[in-house]
Parts: structure tokens; sequence; C-alpha cells
């Protein structure tokens, strides 16, 4: 390869230089260059290994569909791997390097040797794997992981920033072609909303291959200044389309420029709802097979006619245009014109008459009826193999570059995302797409009719918009002498030589021995073949590999392409980073983050937080210890002995009013609250349909028709919607209004000993003596302005109350309360005491509510209402749920004073071998602060019938066993003295 | 991205909904304590390939329970009407 860049032409900027950086070497630029081109002029040669056998590679194509040129762009957290230098926008500062080389890209041991083919056929994987040789991978691996792969991404967080945009339009046009800016211009003209998205730079599509100020170089000037005086048209550049999705949604990225010293966005997520989608993506040119096919030095023709009008790169001095229709031809005559000395190989017997006199006239050997069989030259082409198909004689042609040329394939993958079968066309000779599902069309090249695609653009923009009530007039096709559409040639099946390697997929390393060796073992269709050798699965998503592949396998097998099938496109059409797919939502922005009113007076006194689903819950404070394990113990001495405060704001609050609010709680509660007084809580539980429990909580009657149900944290949205479903779709007959008023109210529950007393001299004006307030009471205040709403409701064990009052007020509220109870030692406590205080008096929490327990289950069959039928009835009676040997609740102590309980141990009875699922396991370990040692919560078969058993706590993970005593699970207060007192 | 018609909100993404499965069997009635009546509710289901009532509940909009109808082989909705309002309005 003999690079040469011409002093005129391109779309480039001589005047503008940009320094960039190549593994340490220094190196410039123009303005408008890729990577690749800027490498290129630089007389990089070598881009990278290929992935298997770490052959050297050079540029093959341009734009997207580059399989060979991967490389790493940025350093540190900017750091992005396997990026197509060809569609990689040179910038100022650009640091890059070669992947997948050892010691070195320029010198790889892996390649000299050849060493890890024999490892890497087609099919390793399965075979190692699954059959007798499995144990051989723990040995391969570390060489293999080594050896293969692609480029490296960094460990380091990105530090890059993403965006995601919604954006709706009429008409989505996908693709700047000719036939795309025309279909833009007439749906713009007809009234529509446009947007135009182009993965390229600059809009233009293949007028951009052209010669600027060419014809083709005006059409597009002219079509893009009648689109800019269109206001409602707008054109997205550097922008691909990734997927298309149901309801004509599609999604793409959008790499924004890199501008020294502006922090924004690199990337943006475009979510875009269209109502037509106009598909003009043009085509795809492919390989041809021959050995060595991937060596430096070989390109597409198209590519390398690019790179001679855009970048303004002669990419060889002496260049065969190998080929098997006219498209390339046209490469081969702007080569000649540059200066280079071409000869032209076609695999055709008779080219046109207009063909060979445009070679004849440029001085261009032909050679006619010849097909290329390998190319020779280790790290660049030296020379090209080719044999006359007629008489079988093998010639030499040194060169320095070959253009090749297999024909092209429209680009079809997304209107395969949008529901559109491919079907085969034989007079063209590939797939094009079937007929088009409602609110899509096609245009241009994609569409595989060889016709203008101007006419075409303008027929489908027209249409799209009037299918959608815009009928301005939209103004006559444009009209040009057209010259670089490219040719929807007949293709015909691959010539298939065998004495060196032929590549089929570049980035996979998949080679023609490699199908050969899928179909004797038996992996026959393309879905096969694709899995079985990842012919197409790589970055590129095969998109000069799959046609060849399928080609291949129809001549090998002897099939027709039209009976043959073919695999199903699925985004992503180009490789989108997980940074833009996750935009904004990283870091604390994950997802939406719940604070408790209180929220800032415990961040300001000393708490440590804990997540409970979204919501931040203070954890244990600092004054109890430094670290949990020692502060829950002291913050439950505090309650069990004095008084303690805790924020509860998370609970669910759903507020229920209307005359039928009771028989509503009567059915979707297992026990009855019709019945209970006005001023009165009562514990509740309710089920799945499927008789497990759904949630806890106590619910209060406020009033005649008004109740007050509060959820567990973590079921507050499920039950809130649950309800909805029973009053909008079961019943809605009943007169009952839920409304979530979880964020209304702030919530605290004040326990111990001593919480009547606080209460009382904190709330002068209510009377909350046992008399008026007596355990399970409620009463609704109010303070002046501030309605309160106190229960007595313990979850401890101890005499509590929870008292609510409106989130404003909360932080007012709770340092109210630990102001006056600051005399007789009050302190505030975490979820992690609140949560071994519950276990302690044997309450079930979350970690037991796991839908997969019943009343039963739980010790809680007593709740269940006999009289009156409620949801998860009937279900709950089935025959294996009531079975007196499944699991129930029980108490575990431990036996020997050294061991350990862990929650997750499985259960086995005392002499009974340590293996399988064991009788049950353990749900919850606290420390018991009443009993001064480590107690349990489990679910254990058959339940309290063991009271008194010895029974052994296995955890394997640890290699650990300890013997406990299954025991009542409440374990302190079993008469409920505290409670009432 | 399959768009849902709400009939309150107009047409909204679906992962503004939650989905809720099978819209068109009649749920037994809590007097029916038959195991078997409520297992089949509850259990069984059909996968039909084609149209296809289903729940939906905008939760993160009007929060109104919806029925759906939907071609489940091409995902298109052709209708959707309040749950409340009955089987088919």
């Amino acid at each position: 390869m003999t690079v040469t860049r011409l002093t005129k032409g391109g779309r480039i900027d001589r005047s503008t230089t940009l320094q960039f950086q190549l593994e340490g070497r220094r190196f410039s630029g123009f303005l408008g260059d890729t990577l690749a081109s800027a490498l290129l002029a630089n007389g990089i040669r070598v881009f990278g290994r290929s992935f298997k056998y770490h052959r050297p590679r050079g540029v093959l194509a341009s734009g997207i569909q580059e399989p060979n040129a991967l490389m790493t762009v940025g350093t540190g957290s900017r750091r992005t791997p396997n990026l197509p230098a060809t569609s990689v926008e040179l910038f100022d500062g650009l640091v890059c390097e070669r992947q997948n080389g050892w010691p070195s890209v320029d010198f790889d041991i892996g390649s000299v040797f050849g060493l890890f083919a024999r490892f890497l056929s087609a099919g390793f994987y399965y075979k190692t794997f699954m059959g007798p040789t499995r144990g051989s991978w723990m040995f391969y691996e570390r060489w293999i992981r080594r050896a293969a792969g692609l480029g490296r991404a960094t460990h380091e967080p990105d530090s890059a920033r993403y965006d995601h945009r919604h954006q709706h339009t009429d008409v989505l046009v996908i693709g700047s072609g000719p036939a795309g800016l025309a279909a833009a211009l007439a749906a713009g003209r007809a009234g529509g909303r446009v947007l135009l998205v182009e993965q390229d730079s600059m809009a233009g599509g293949s007028l951009l291959d052209s010669p600027i100020e060419t014809d083709d170089d005006q059409l597009r000037s002219a079509l893009l200044t009648q689109l800019a005086a269109l206001p409602t048209v707008q054109i997205l550049t550097h922008t691909s389309v990734f997927g298309l999705y149901d309801g004509l949604a599609a999604g793409m990225v959008e790499r924004r420029p890199v501008i020294e010293g502006v922090s924004a966005p690199s990337e943006v997520l475009h979510i875009v709802r269209a109502n037509q989608i106009i598909h003009a993506t043009g085509a795809l040119e492919q390989p041809l097979l021959f050995g060595n096919n991937d060596r430096p030095g070989v390109m597409l023709a198209g590519a390398v006619r690019t790179h001679l009008h855009r970048y303004a790169l002669r990419l060889g001095d002496e260049v065969v245009v190998v080929t098997n229709h006219d498209s390339a031809w046209a490469t081969a005559f702007d080569l000649a014109d540059a200066g280079a000395r071409v000869t032209i190989v076609d695999e055709r017997a008779v080219p046109s008459a207009d063909l060979l006199q445009g070679a004849k006239d440029r001085a261009i050997a032909v050679r006619v009826h010849t097909v290329a069989t390998r190319a020779l030259g280790s790290n660049g082409v030296k020379a090209l193999e080719v044999r006359d198909a007629q008489s079988g004689a093998v010639a030499r042609i040194a060169c320095d570059l070959v253009a090749m040329s297999g024909g092209w394939i429209p680009t079809v993958q997304l209107t395969t995302h949008g529901g559109v079968r491919t079907v085969f066309n034989p007079t063209l000779g590939v797939h094009v797409a079937g007929p088009m599902a409602p609110g899509q069309s096609i245009a241009g090249a994609a569409s595989g009719d060889p016709t203008d695609p101007l006419a075409q653009g303008h027929a489908v923009g027209v249409c799209a918009a009037q299918a959608l009530g815009f009928s301005a007039d939209a103004g006559v096709a444009p009209v040009s002498a057209w010259s670089s559409v490219p040719l929807m040639t007949a293709r015909t099946a691959p010539s298939l030589p065998t004495q060196s390697k032929v590549f089929i997929d570049f980035q996979s390393d998949v080679t023609l021995s490699d199908m050969h060796v899928s179909l004797e073992d038996g992996f026959e269709s393309p879905e096969h073949l694709k899995r079985y050798t990842a012919l197409g699965m790589a970055t590129d998503q095969g998109k000069s590999s799959h046609y060849n592949g399928l080609m291949t396998l129809s001549a090998l097998r002897g099939q027709g392409m039209g009976a043959l099938g073919t695999t199903t496109h699925r985004p992503p059409y180009t490789p989108v980073t997980v940074g833009a797919l996750a935009g904004r939502s990283v870091g604390l922005h994950f997802r939406a983050t719940r604070r408790t009113p209180m929220h800032e007076w415990h961040m300001a006194n000393g708490v440590r937080m804990i997540e409970a689903g979204p919501w931040l819950r203070p954890w244990y404070y600092r004054w109890a210890g430094a670290d949990v394990g020692s502060a829950y113990i002291e913050e439950m001495r505090v309650v069990r002995s004095r008084v303690g405060l805790s924020d509860v704001s998370s609970l669910g609050k759903i507020e229920l009013t209307g005359p039928d609010v009771g028989i509503f709680l009567d059915r979707v509660y297992v026990n009855g609250f019709s019945s209970l007084a006005v001023g009165k809580a009562r514990y509740g539980v309710m089920l799945n349909d499927d008789g497990t429990v759904l949630d806890d909580g106590t619910t209060a009657r406020l009033g005649e028709h008004r109740y007050f149900l509060t959820t567990t944290t973590a079921q507050a949205g499920e039950v809130m919607s649950w309800l909805e479903f029973l009053m909008q779709t079961v019943w809605p007959d009943l007169r009952v209004q839920a409304v979530s008023v979880t964020d209304r109210w702030a919530a605290m529950s004040l326990a111990g000993p001593y919480a009547r007393d606080v209460l009382a001299r904190a709330l002068p004006e209510i009377d909350v003596s046992n008399a008026a307030l007596p355990h399970m009471g409620v009463i609704e205040r109010r303070i002046g302005e501030m309605p309160v709403r106190i229960g007595r409701l313990s979850f401890s064990g101890e005499l509590a109350y929870e008292v609510y009052v409106p989130a404003d007020y909360g932080v007012g509220m709770w340092e109210h309360l630990l102001a006056v109870g600051a005399d007789v030692g009050i302190r505030p406590y975490g979820l992690e005491a609140l949560a071994s205080l519950r276990i302690e008096k044997g309450h079930v929490a979350g970690i037991e509510l796991d839908h997969r327990n019943t009343l039963r289950d739980l010790g809680l069959a007593k709740m269940g209402s006999r009289t009156k039928p409620y949801i998860g009835r009937a279900l709950s009676e089935r025959s294996e749920l009531v079975d007196a040997e499944r699991w129930s609740l029980v108490g575990l102590d431990l036996v020997e004073p050294d061991g350990k309980l862990r929650g997750g141990a499985i259960l086995f009875a005392k002499d009974e071998p340590i293996q399988g699922h064991g009788r049950g396991y353990i749900t919850s370990v606290t420390w018991s602060t009443v009993h001064e040692r480590l107690i349990a919560l489990a679910l254990y078969r058959g339940g309290l019938n063991h009271v008194g058993e010895e029974i052994v706590c296995a955890y394997p993970l640890r290699g650990e066993q300890v013997r406990a005593r299954v025991v009542s699970p409440m374990f302190i207060d079993p008469a409920g003295e505290r409670l009432h007192a | 991205m399959l768009r849902i018609p709400c009939p309150h909100c107009g047409v909204r993404d679906y992962t503004e909904f939650r989905y809720a499965g099978d819209a068109s069997k009649s749920r037994p009635s809590l007097e029916i304590t038959d195991v078997k009546t409520w297992h089949d509710h509850v259990f069984l289901f059909d996968n039909p390939k084609g149209m296809h009532q289903e729940y939906w509940q905008h939760v993160q909009g009007c929060r109104q329970w919806l029925v759906l109808e939907r071609d489940t082989s091409t995902n298109t909705v052709s209708r959707a009407w309040f749950a409340r309002e009955g089987k088919s309005s």
C-alpha cells in the first residue's frame, strides 16, 4: 500500500491540522479526516490483530461497516475500546491504540506460530464445554483469554457524560443519501415534522463518495439548502439508529464531537416515537472470497473510492480492482484518473462495451472471465494471484492495493427489527425487504430497486405525509443526471479455493474451512452455522460477512438462497455503549431515592443510612456504637429499658373512604374489619390469590366511613396497586376510594417502658392514659394547626405508640419528643434494632413474608376468619399447604455457647445426614438483649410440634454446623404484659 | 416500545404501565371455595396467538386499570378501555 495524500480535492480542511497520538507516536491529520484516513495518510498499514489467529489486519471498509480496524480511543476513564477507526472523526488531542497484539500489534507471537488456531476452530466452545474434554478448559482458559478477544475496557468509572432525549416526529427518515434527502424534502414540504437521521458526520450518503463540485455534489448541496429552508425538518448527523421497536419507536445514539474544555454529553440516546418511518439506509458492499482476502491492502472497492474522493487519499500506486459486476469499475476509473496504474479483474466473460471503452481510454489492463485465488504478501499485499476461469491458467499481478467488490446488499437490518421479513429476489441475487409493515416504507438502494432513488424517495415521502393527513404541495421529485448509485448487480456464488485461509467473517475470524467443519459436524442451517462458528456475531454484526456466509452455505449445500432462509437481524445494528443506555441513571441517580421527612435530622445526628427498597432509612446511630454490630444491641437495650424513637415514615399509608370500606377490607384481609370500632386499630394480613401471604400491617378506623391502612415498606406499591385492581375491576360496585398518603405523613415509633411518660409530657393536650388510649387504640386530634394521629401499636413488644403528623411537622415533632424524653434517656434507634426487637417478640417481617408462606406457616392460622370469605382462602386450603409436616415458624435457641446462628442456614434433625434441602432454614437472627444470646426465627418442617428438640443448623458456605433448640418464636413477654402496661 | 392508548391520558409508552395478565377470564366469586375452580383461575392460562384481552394499569399516570386488546403476533393494540366498564365496551 502506497498512500498518497492528494494536494487538492476531498472533503478535508487542509488549513486545520489536528494532532493525535497512536501508542505514543505523534501524528497529524486534517479536519474532516477519520482516524483511519489520518493513520493511512501517516503510513500505518496494520490496524490491529485478528480475534483468534492474530493475523495482521488493515482497513477493509469505510464508516460503520469496518470489521478490522477496531481501535481503543481515549485514556483512563474515557477509554473506549473496539471503535472502527473508519467511523471515528479525528479531533485534536485524540489518543488511540491498536488492539489484540502481544507483545505488540506489529510483532505478534501468536500469529507467527498460528498458536491458537487449533484451539479455536469452529465449534470450539461447544466441544470444549460439552464433550469429554470439558476439563481441559481449566487448562487452556488462561492462554485463550490472553490470546482471543478484542480491546480492553477501562476499570475506572466512566467520566463521560451521557444524556437521554425523547422525541416525537411525524416522519422519521433513516439515512440521508439521495433517497432519504428526497423523502425528507417531500414529507417536509407536505407539512409534516420530519427527523432525518444520518450516522455519518455529514448528510449525503453515497453522494459524499463522488468528487466535490461534480453533479452529485451540487445535487447534495441543493437538497440540503432546500431542507434547511423548511422549519419542520430537523437533520441529526453523527446519529446511528441501532434498533426499531414496537410502536414505530426508534433507538438511536448521537455521538457528540469532542470539544476541548467543554463538558457536554459525549453521547445522547434518542428515543424517537414516529408516526411514519422511511428506510433509506442504502446498501453495503460485500467482499470477495479468495485466499488471504484479509491481508492489509485488500479493501472494498467502494471504500477505496470513498478514501479517494472524501479524504483525498490515493491508497495505492499499483491497484488491482477485482469484481463480478459494474460498480467497482468506477473505482478503477477514478484511481486511474488520480494517477494509479490499474488492472481490472472481472469474473464475467463479457463486461459492457462502455466499461471496456472506459478502461481502454484510461490505459487500464482488463482481464475478463478471471477470478482472484489468493493475495500474496504477509503484512501487506504484494500481488494478487488470479486464475483464468476458462483455461485455468494462473497468473500473478504485482500490486500494492487490491480493491474488491462482490456486489452490494440492501441494508435491511432495521426493517427486520420493524417486523418486515426479508425475501430472496432471484433477479437481483440478494435478499430484500418483503412487504412493508404499516407505517413503514423503504426507498433507494435499501429497497433493492436500482431505479432513480430521488424519484423513489420523493414518492415515499409524499405517501408518508399523506397517510398522516399532510397534503401541502410537496413539489416534484429532484432530478439529476445519475451516476453514483450502487448497482444492485446479480451476485454469483463465491469461488471456493482452499489453499490458503479464506475469510468470511473478518472480525470473528471465521474461514471457509470453519464452514466446512460446521457442516461436517451437522450444523447446517443458517441459524446453527451462525452459533457454531460465531459467523456474523461480532461487533460489526456481520455487515460484511453475513451474506457471504449465506452464499457459501448455499453453494456448499447445493441449495438455493431462497430455500436456505436467513438469520434474523436483531438490535443493535451498531454497537451502543452501556453509558449511553444508562444516560444519567448512574450512581445516586441510578434510581429514585426516597427520603423521610426527618432525613436531614438523621444526617446531622450521626446516622448510618441503609437502603430499604427505594428508601433511605436510619440503620443505626453513632451514639450507640461505631459499627452496626455493637450499635443495634445498645439501641435495643434503650428501648427495652427506657424509651427509643424510630422513624417509620416509609411504611405504606393508604387512606380509604366510603360506606363500603368495611366490606372491602373484610374481603381483602383474612380477618374482619367491618366490626372494628371507631378509634381502634387491628393487625391485618392479606393473602395473594394463591393463598400465600401478601402483606401485613395495622389498619385503624378513624371514622364510620374512614380507615387508615398501613403496609410494609417493601410492599406499599404492590398493595396499593392490588387494592386499585380489586376496586376497579372486581368489585366496581363497592363504594370505596383509596388514596396513597405515604408521603403526606411523617411517622415515628415511640417505644419502651417510658413511652407513655414521654408522650404525656410532650403532648399535654391529649389524654394518653391507659384508659383513654389502650393497646390498639387510635386517637386523632388537632394541636393548634397540626393534626396528629396516635396509635398504641407495637412492633417491638414494648409499650409503644406510633405518632403521625403531616410531613412538614415531622422534624418538629421528632425533636420535641427527643427533648421532652431527654431526662429519661430517650434515644433514636434505627432499622437494625427495630428488626431485632421484632425478632425477640416473634413478629414476622419482610424476610418471612416472601410470598411463599401461608398463614399457617407463619403461625398466624388463628387470624383467618372462619365466618367470612376472603381473598386467597380457597387456595390456602390446598392439601400440600395444610400438611402438618409443612414447615412453619419456630424460634431457635443456640445450644453451643461459641457457635453462630446465621440467616440462611439449612436445618436438619439431630442425627440426620447433612445433605439436600434439609427441613427448613433460618430466616432472621439477632442478639437478644433479654436473653443475652443469639436467637433466631426459622421455618422448620413440623414447626412447633418439635419444641424442645435439638436440631442442627448447617451453613455449608462456611463449613459450619451448630446445634440449636426449637422453641416458641415469642422470646419475650408471651403474655403481653409489656404491651398492655 | 409498545404504545398504549390510555383512555384518560392519551397514547403513552408501555413503560408507564404494569401488565397484569389475561383479562378475558372470569374471576370466581369469593363465595366459591372450590379449590379446583380457583386453581384453574390462578394458575392456568392460555397463550393465544392473535387477539388477547389483558389488564394493564397506568401506574405512572392516572392509575386506572385498563383492558387492552392486543394482537400478540404483531404487538399492535387495537383498543383500550377502563376495566371498571366491564369486559368489552
